[in-house]
């Protein structure tokens, strides 16, 4: 909480994490200061299931720019995969 | 400061306890003291955003190996009990632990310290990370503080758009009521804080003729001390702590004998 930079959202899916295959409810987005990862910041994604609670949250810490590369590649599979009527809704995305 | 020597006796005892915490809550603290009558000055610890860690416990036992009776409450014991990584990450969702809460605790561990036979009837307050943010908040919202110690804390200085129902005011807006002298130290790499806003702060300290050491250091980041992660830096760390125990030798006095 250096920075205070959190952004959340509500998610659906699955995730695997330490006790395999949980629910996903919520995406946690911070940039701040990563516990693990070799930088000074990160972006650090928490992926929390309210059923598995806290030991099955799915944690990544992600210098900024490979954040930026993961983030242009789930858009280019979701444009792949939905195409037009995903332009649709979201053509400022791209 | 007087110097070890080997054939001398130091002994410590180290424990988890349940302290009073605010707004009439009981949490935990680990707190560390030399054996033996004193008289001792006392430091409170605020942990830091990663959580109330194995840093965090260590450097409370090395505030009583220099000679300190040195408490860390848990800071976010409201948000439950779990792997300290996991915690913070719950606290970090939340938007935080709000600031009043933080003062409430801090002060009920100060009464702590200052309550124990051994204590020589003064008391410090060191923290990192957010935990210097709130060292900072603490000494200018809390009277009984002698010394205050702010390592590399970020968002002393706040923008409105930052300011929040936990975060209702910034730090920077209490320095007026700063109750003690204040070292501070950071990293010139640093964003959070920038070197500018830790300019900002120091004018705002002079402005008010408050008593005050800033050190900047040069090839320094953010958690420069933390020889667990990758903004360690050797030579500035140890010239840092060096700093740590002059300043509360001066203004807490001692038993100091490393």
């Amino acid at each position: 909480m250096c920075t205070g930079i959190v952004e959340n959202t509500r998610v659906s899916g699955s995730g695997k994490g330490p006790n395999g295959w949980v629910p996903l409810d919520q995406a946690s987005v911070s940039y701040d200061h990563p516990d693990h990862a070799q930088a000074e910041r990160a972006v650090i994604i928490d992926l929390i299931s309210e059923e598995g609670g806290l030991e099955s949250r799915i944690a990544v810490e992600l210098t900024p720019q490979s954040a930026k590369d993961l983030v242009r590649a789930i858009l280019a599979s979701l444009s792949r995969g939905e195409g037009d009527e995903l332009e649709e809704r979201n053509g400022s995305v791209y | 400061m007087q110097k070890y020597r080997t054939d001398m006796y130091e002994g410590m005892i180290a424990e988890t306890v349940t302290v009073p915490g605010h707004d009439g809550s009981v949490i935990n603290a680990y707190f560390a003291r030399p054996l033996g009558s004193g008289p001792f000055p006392g430091v409170v610890l605020i942990h830091h955003a990663p959580g109330w860690d194995e840093w965090y416990r260590e450097t409370t036992r090395k505030f009583a190996h220099h000679g300190y009776l040195a408490i860390s409450p848990n800071i976010y014991q409201q948000f439950g009990h779990g792997v300290p990584e996991d915690i913070a990450a719950k606290v970090r969702a939340a938007g935080g632990v709000p600031d009043d809460d933080v003062v409430g605790d801090v002060k009920e561990s100060l009464g702590y310290l200052k309550s124990l036979p051994q204590s020589n009837g003064k008391a410090g307050i060191f923290g990192t990370c957010s935990g210097g943010r709130q060292v900072f908040l603490v000494a200018c919202r809390t009277k009984g503080f002698d010394a205050a110690v702010d390592c590399w804390g970020g968002r002393v200085v706040m923008s409105q758009q930052e300011l929040t129902p936990k975060y209702p005011v910034a730090p920077i807006d209490y320095t007026k009521d700063l109750s003690c002298p204040l070292l501070g130290l950071f990293g010139e790499e640093d964003q959070f804080p920038s070197p500018q806003q830790v300019a900002q702060h120091e004018q705002e300290l002079k402005k008010y003729g408050k008593t005050y050491e800033f050190h900047m250091y040069p090839k320094a980041g953010h958690g420069f001390f933390y020889y667990d992660r990758s903004g360690y830096r050797q030579e500035q760390a140890m010239d840092g702590w060096n700093k740590v125990w002059a300043f509360f030798e001066k203004y807490l006095g001692t038993s100091d004998k490393r």
